[in-house]
C-alpha cells in the first residue's frame, strides 16, 4: 500500500513534535491508544488567555498515517478556540490526507487526541 | 450427522464457560471432533454431507482457535455476555498505561538502534511477565466478579501488549539478521 504524498510530507517532516513543559498550566494534554494496531499517540495544545489555542505539540508511536495524522492536526488547531477545535472530524482529516480506508482509525485517533487535550485543559480549568 | 451449530464453542467441546480452561481437554476433543466430521471420512457421502462435513469442520477449527488463545477466548466470553472489546473504537486508556507504553516503545526502538539484542531479549522476558499478570487479572475479573466493562478493557490492554510482543520480535530479528 503506497502513502499519499502528503502523508509522507508529514512523515518525514513532522510538525510539532516535542512536548511543553511539565506543571504549565496553560497546557492541556490528551492521550489515546488504538488498541487494535498499538498507536499511541499524545498532543498537548496551549492555550492563551483568550482561550484561542497558540500552539500544539505531538508525540506518536505508531505508523506513518498515525505520525502524519497526528501532525496535521497540530496544525490545525492553531488559532482556534476550544470549541473550533472540537470541530475537527476524522473524516477531514482522512480526506486531507488521502488515507486508505484500513488506515481510517488514525484519523480517529487524532480526533480523539484533540478531544482529550480539550478536556483535559478544561478540567484544569474548571 | 447431528450438529447443533448454535451451541457455544465451550459447549461444543465440553468445557465449562470460562476463562480458566484445561489446555489438555480442549485439545483432546478438538481432536476427537476434527476426526469426527473430517472431510475425507465424506468423500463416499452425498454432495450435502459432504457441504456438511466441511462446515461442521470449519466450525470446530475456528472454536479451537478462538478457544486456544487467551486474548480471543476473552474477546469471545464478553460476547456471549453480550459485550463488544471495542478495539476498533474505543482509544481512551487509562494515561498510565499509556505513557507506559510509550516508554516500552522507546525502549525497543533505542535497543534496536544500538543492535542490544541482550537488552531486548530483556524486554521479551519483562513483558512476558506482565501479560501474565494481565491474564490472571483477566481471569478474576472475567470468572470471579464478572466484571465484564473491566474486563474489556483489560482485553484493550492485553492487545496492546500482544502488539509490543510483536515489535520485539521484529527487532530482535532485524538486528540478528
Amino acid at each position: 500500500m503506497a502513502y499519499s504524498e502528503k502523508v509522507l510530507d508529514h512523515y518525514e517532516n513532522p510538525r510539532n513534535v516535542g512536548a511543553f513543559e511539565k506543571g504549565d498550566d496553560t497546557v492541556g494534554t490528551g492521550m489515546v491508544g488504538a488498541p487494535a494496531c498499538g498507536d499511541v499517540m499524545k498532543l498537548q495544545i496551549k492555550v492563551g488567555a483568550d482561550g484561542v489555542i497558540q500552539d500544539a505539540k505531538f508525540k506518536t508511536y505508531g505508523c506513518g498515517s498515525a505520525i502524519a495524522s497526528s501532525s496535521l492536526v497540530t496544525e490545525w488547531v492553531k488559532g482556534k478556540t476550544l470549541d473550533e477545535a472540537l470541530t475537527i472530524k476524522n473524516t477531514a482529516i482522512a480526506e486531507e490526507l488521502a488515507l486508505p480506508p484500513v488506515k481510517i482509525h488514525c484519523s480517529i485517533l487524532a480526533e480523539d487526541a484533540i478531544k482529550a487535550a480539550v478536556e483535559d485543559y478544561k478540567k484544569k480549568h474548571g | 450427522m447431528p450438529f447443533d451449530f448454535s451451541q457455544s464453542h465451550f459447549v461444543l467441546f465440553g468445557l465449562p464457560t470460562t476463562f480458566a480452561l484445561d489446555r489438555a481437554v480442549l485439545d483432546t476433543a478438538y481432536r476427537k471432533l476434527q476426526a469426527e466430521f473430517h472431510p475425507d471420512r465424506f468423500a463416499a457421502a452425498d454432495d450435502a454431507q459432504k457441504r456438511l462435513s466441511l462446515q461442521i469442520a470449519t466450525r470446530v477449527n475456528e472454536a479451537y482457535q478462538t478457544l486456544k488463545s487467551p486474548l480471543a477466548r476473552a474477546r469471545y466470553l464478553l460476547q456471549l455476555n453480550g459485550v463488544d472489546t471495542q478495539e476498533d473504537t474505543n482509544t481512551a486508556m487509562p494515561v498510565d498505561f499509556l505513557m507506559q507504553q510509550m516508554e516500552w516503545r522507546e525502549t525497543i526502538a533505542d535497543a534496536k538502534t544500538q543492535r542490544n539484542v541482550d537488552e531486548l531479549e530483556e524486554l521479551n522476558r519483562q513483558l512476558a511477565e506482565e501479560i501474565t499478570e494481565l491474564t490472571v487479572e483477566l481471569a478474576e475479573l472475567l470468572d470471579e466478579q464478572h466484571a465484564w466493562s473491566d474486563a474489556a478493557t483489560a482485553v484493550r490492554k492485553l492487545r496492546f501488549l500482544e502488539k509490543l510482543n510483536d515489535e520485539i520480535g521484529n527487532a530482535i530479528e532485524a538486528v540478528l539478521f
